[in-house]
């Protein structure tokens, strides 16, 4: 099996602080990898890099065989995104969001429609498809946006935090569903969260990190073996210790409040 | 469909379903043709300066365009906060695909709203004197707005929230259109307003389009139309530079 993700010593620093802290693994094709770690570990800095939205340090990755500094093209034609902050653009309908996106990544007329509609339908927001985003709740648009991410059928798929505030029917729902594209197109998935039960059901292969560093990975049962636990969550608290991390309100909350304090529409 | 078109139009949906910005971006130009213009009419006519609406009224219009194209480049701003940005930035196409779109897109709406109003200096007694320049009154109308939607686009590449949008507004929008001759004769000034009013772009285009509109141009329409040319392509190489790097 060839390697969709490959990280070698990869590093970033933010001024004297080392947010991702010499990190190296891999992903094979088809695999479903979930990346577990307490608040500020460094996860979304790790897909930052291979998104390309963020230089790394020093270190090296290969994502579906380029690099994310110098091939940046070739990776984002590759990748399909849910980000773990909003990114829909709520003035306009679900629609016209997946259209810019379909547009965006050269998907055809044709190919758009039938997709959009078999997404929408999915994520059971076909009825919705005309209504403005800003409208719709909090799990509605995290619903969309995970749609929109597969619009394009990328090989990989990265996914932040993608089930954060939804119901248990609906993560069943999209996890269902990412499983099934996962088997059936091959696609290789990258994902994030702190629900553990669902990364322990859902992962073919666990990587923990902890400031900035991976501190075991393995497929979920050995790493419950591993730490002698019964289940993902008491090997998690184990292997990254109970203190809670304090973080810093990060600049874009402080951003977003800014925003409601000078009242945008 | 393609990359540019579609972000462009992005922009003209967006500003036809926010109706109150559209009214409510009416209101300073509509605020100045009125209490400005009818109440300097009568002093400007008796010092000799003719039809204070018909000098007036060329700069009202670029007034609308340069205040909404500048606002549309600074849209950027929102779209960073509530996160629209990434999506468009991590995509497959390449920045300069994406500014070209959205400044295209900025500068539409801009071109709109400045007919708007000329359609309401029209009802308040302009005439247009020589409409067979009114292809070359067009022509200003679309430079303009190029040229501050790409400003706007500058703008907020660089700043990362609004806090700074008071500060935009006093000291680069105001100026710009206070020391553009719009709204008085530019010769016989003290020096030092001679010099701001030289540098502002804007001088430019209302002096220009006042020509093509039919009133008298200073500086003659070839010139102002060079120039302002000239610094419509180096304001957009100046937007697309630094919306090439933008950092998420
Ligand atoms: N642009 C930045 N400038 C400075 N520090 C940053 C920046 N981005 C992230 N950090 C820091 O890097 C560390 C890792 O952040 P990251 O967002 O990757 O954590 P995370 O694992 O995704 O956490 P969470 O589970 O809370 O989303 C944090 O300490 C954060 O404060
Ligand atoms: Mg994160």
């Amino acid at each position: 099996m060839s390697e969709m993700i490959e990280v070698h010593d990869l590093v970033k620093k933010f001024g004297d602080f080392y947010a991702v802290d010499h990190v190296s693994f891999q992903v094979s094709a088809g695999e479903i990898f979930g990346f577990l770690g307490p608040n500020g570990a460094g996860k979304t800095t790790i897909i930052k890099m291979l998104t390309t939205i963020l230089k790394p340090t020093s270190g090296s990755i290969r994502v579906d065989g380029h690099d994310p500094v110098r091939d940046q093209h070739q990776v984002r034609s590759s990748i399909g995104i849910v980000f773990q902050d909003p990114s829909l653009d709520g003035d306009m309908t679900a629609l016209e969001n997946l259209q810019l996106h379909g547009v965006l990544y050269g998907v055809s007329a044709e190919d758009r429609k039938d997709r959009t509609e078999k997404l929408l339908r999915l994520v059971q927001l076909w009825d919705r498809r005309k209504d403005f985003v800003k409208n719709f709740s909090g799990g509605m648009k995290r619903r969309l946006e995970i749609a929109r991410a597969l619009l394009h059928e990328p090989k990989i798929i990265f996914l932040d935090e993608p089930t954060l505030g939804l119901d248990p029917q609906t993560r069943n729902l999209i996890w269902n569903y990412i499983r099934t594209l996962n088997k059936d197109k091959n696609i290789t998935v990258f994902f994030t969260t702190h629900y553990m039960e669902e990364a322990d059901r859902v992962a073919d292969e666990i990587a923990i990190i902890d400031q900035g560093k991976i501190v075991a990975n393995g497929v979920p049962g050995a790493l419950k073996e591993l730490t002698h636990s019964e289940s993902l969550e008491d090997a998690f608290i184990l292997l990254t210790g109970y203190a809670i991390r304090a973080e810093e309100a990060s600049t874009s909350d402080r951003m977003r409040t800014l925003g409601k304090v000078w009242g945008r529409r | 469909m393609n990359v540019i078109y579609i972000l462009c139009l992005r922009q003209l949906k967006r500003y036809f379903r926010a109706r109150s910005r559209i009214i409510g971006s009416l209101g300073q130009p509509l605020l100045f043709l009125l209490a400005v213009g009818f109440g300097f009419g009568p002093t400007f006519k008796k010092a000799g300066g003719g039809n204070y609406i018909q000098f007036l009224a060329p700069g009202i219009i670029l007034m609308g365009i340069l205040f909404t194209a500048v606002f549309s480049g600074i849209e950027i701003i929102w779209d960073r906060q509530f996160g629209f940005l990434k999506e468009t930035l991590v995509a497959p196409v390449s920045r300069f695909q994406i500014v070209l779109g959205r400044t295209l897109g900025g500068a539409t709406v801009a071109i709109i709203q400045g007919f708007i109003i000329l359609v309401i200096c029209l009802i308040a007694g302009f005439h247009i004197e020589k409409p067979a320049l009114f292809p070359v009154a067009l022509l200003f109308m679309f430079l303009c707005a190029l040229m501050f939607t790409a400003l706007g686009t500058a703008i907020g590449s660089v700043l990362e929230d609004m806090q700074a949008f008071p500060l935009i507004m006093n000291f680069i929008v105001m100026p710009l259109f206070f020391f553009s001759g719009a709204l008085f004769p530019v010769h016989g000034l003290p020096k030092a307003l001679q010099i701001a009013i030289r540098v502002d772009p804007l001088t430019y285009g209302v002096d220009g389009f006042r020509g093509a509109l039919g009133e008298v141009s200073l500086f003659g329409i070839g010139m102002d139309l060079m120039i302002l040319g000239i610094l419509t392509v180096i304001l957009l190489a100046i937007g697309s530079y630094l919306f090439s790097r933008i950092q998420l």
